[in-house]
């Protein structure tokens, strides 16, 4: 995680004096400092009540925001990454998922679950952004992977919200690899003529970005999201001066023709369940 | 000849054979025996050091300055038939990316690949063969001008990454290569990728969803290249040699793990030493693969591509 974070600082707002406040009574905004009571933070889907920051949320959040009542079926929910090239820097691969997995309580960085939205069935597969930065690994690739065999099957749409930092660097080529095996079965699941909708949410970058988050037949963002294919600090490097205000933003891309939409998370549900009952009927 | 740091004791040597051969001219005297005996000594000097590479000293010759790139491997498999074709037809013609029509022995082919530049001013106009988005749209356009009149692709990768600049993100680099790989997925024709360079990233793999993925002998593939990994995992760039042997990067480490078709075998000492042996193993192998390719039909070439793509990743299920 650390080398993640420490990448990340600096370049978005910065998140490091997130905090929920004595006992997750209070939510205090990053971006405008105002503090909320959790209960109205929560209610309001984590999205500052004042400044309108979207906060940064993970599956168990999303599920919650979109499933009818927080009724849904995760599938594939035992799936754990191996360690096929016995990866070490200067940990040891299995150290760093054994400590992730204790640490988030996850067991990788994205979950899957279907259930109904506003009574539309939908398929979710959720990134989550605590687990090694939302990197993308064998089992981000296999559970896609599953889902989408699950959404053919089921004739049952599929949204997946990606959250991430790009390749898990410690799958190398295997990490590679799934940009090449989620595109190939989203062209299953295309030529099978079922809708899939890709939510961009903050950050979305890397090899994310360049195979399933770009490719949905409509692709959404929430509002400020950081989405790009190469790093804003590396951009920076290659042209070797500032980049401009709001590069990379959710709405930079809205307006380079890359999105359909900028949907804030307050309207998200409402938004999905009118696009599938479109698309239905 | 450029030598690379690892081949020290061989450019001690060619220096001796120079000298050699100089004496000998000046001199007049026959000292040819001399003379094949030390040329006979840098031969196994040479087979010496390269039966026992390392994962970095293979980076270190696939970025070898002389050589063979993309154009090079085109003009000769397809005996100089090969027409260029520019231009993605929206934004520009990415020089990066190079394509167009040519023969493999009377059997036409759609030629694709990233392009290096081959001198000062030519690295420049080419990006050191780093993609912008234009350059993957372009190899798309003419990858589906190929199924349109059901002719074969062959791509060669050679690149450092695909372009980290602020207009390729205005254009949707990312975007570029998801559809890329979307589209290569369901290509109708029999496609060949293969790696005789440096293939870093998504910038590589926006070219290289094939039935057939072969790597060169001293090629290197993943998903980010040594010294970047060094500086984000170690947080430092003197872990590259560390870095390159972690990511498991070469042809051998590779097939091993089933994440490529196969190897192609270069000369002795590398590509550079003999590009015209190179560029002949290259071509038979093109030509077995589109032979054996040919067989299928299109709809199992597909199944098969996204079977394999799919299969790939290490995961266990927990009870
Ligand atoms: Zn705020």
């Amino acid at each position: 995680m650390g080398w993640f974070k420490r990448l990340k600082e600096g370049i978005t707002t910065s998140t490091t004096d997130k905090k929920e406040t004595p006992e997750g009574l209070w939510y205090k905004c990053p971006s405008c400092k105002k503090i909320h009571t959790a209960q109205d933070h929560h209610a309001n889907k984590h999205v500052c009540l004042d400044c309108n920051y979207h906060e940064r949320i993970g599956s168990k959040e999303y599920f919650e925001i979109i499933f009818d009542n927080n009724q849904f079926t995760e599938l594939h929910e035992n799936l754990v990454s191996g360690d096929p090239l016995e990866f070490e820097d200067t940990k040891k691969y299995t150290s760093r998922l054994t400590e992730s997995i204790k640490k988030s309580g996850l067991k990788d960085a994205l979950r899957s679950a279907y259930g109904k939205v506003n009574d539309q069935d939908l398929v979710v597969c959720c990134m989550d952004f605590g687990f090694i930065g939302g990197s993308m690994g064998s089992v981000v690739g296999e559970k896609i992977a599953r889902s989408i065999d699950f959404c053919i099957k089921t004739k049952t749409p599929l949204l997946i919200i990606s959250k991430s930092g790009g390749a898990r660097m410690m799958e190398a080529a295997f990490s590679l690899m799934q940009m090449a095996k989620t595109s190939a079965k989203l062209s299953q699941l295309a030529q099978n003529k079922i809708p899939y909708i890709s939510l961009l949410t903050d950050p979305t970058t890397g090899g994310v970005t360049a195979s399933y988050a770009m490719l949905g037949d409509m692709n959404i963002a929430e509002p400020g999201s950081l989405i790009g294919f190469a790093g804003p600090r590396v951009v920076k490097e290659t042209i070797g001066k500032d980049l401009p205000k709001g590069f990379q933003t959710a709405e930079f891309v809205l307006e380079h023709g890359f999105l359909d939409k900028i949907v804030p998370r307050t309207e998200l549900k409402e938004k999905l369940g009118s696009l599938l009952k479109m698309l239905k009927n | 000849m450029v030598f690379l740091d690892f081949e020290k004791p061989v450019e001690e040597l060619n220096k001796e054979l120079e000298k050699l051969k100089e004496v000998a001219s000046k001199s007049k005297v026959d000292l040819s025996k001399s003379v094949t005996e030390l040329e006979e000594k840098i031969q196994d000097k040479i087979v010496e050091l390269y039966s026992n590479l390392t994962p970095w000293q293979r980076v270190q010759v696939s970025r070898h300055p002389e050589r063979p790139y993309t154009l090079a491997y085109i003009d000769h498999v397809s005996n100089k038939s090969f027409i260029e074709l520019h231009g993605d037809r929206t934004v520009a013609d990415d020089k990066a990316m190079v394509g167009g029509w040519g023969e493999i022995d009377g059997q036409t082919v759609m030629f694709i690949g990233q392009q290096k530049g081959i001198n000062t001013k030519m690295r420049q106009i080419r990006r050191f063969g780093m993609a912008n988005p234009e350059g993957y749209r372009k190899a798309l356009r003419l990858m589906k001008m190929a199924e349109k009149f059901n002719k074969p692709i062959v791509t060669f990768i050679d690149t450092p990454g695909a372009y980290p600049g602020l207009e390729a993100e205005e254009r949707g680099q990312g975007e570029a290569i998801a559809k890329n790989l979307l589209e290569m997925v369901q290509l109708k024709v029999p496609v060949i990728c293969i790696i005789i360079g440096e293939g870093a990233s998504g910038g590589a793999l926006g070219i290289g969803i094939g039935d057939k993925v072969l790597m060169l002998e001293n090629t290197w593939y993943s998903v980010i290249s040594p010294e970047s990994c060094s500086s984000i995992l170690w947080r430092s760039w003197n872990f590259k040699e560390r870095a390159a042997e972690a990511l498991k990067l070469t042809a051998e480490d590779m097939s091993k793990h089933g994440l490529i078709d196969g190897i192609i075998k270069e000369p002795v000492g590398g590509a550079h030493r003999d590009p015209q042996a190179t560029f002949e193993t290259v071509k038979q192998e093109i030509k077995k693969h589109l032979n054996d390719l040919s067989k299928i039909s299109a709809e199992e070439r597909i199944n098969q591509r996204i079977e394999k793509f799919g299969a790939m990743g290490v995961v266990h299920e927990l009870d």
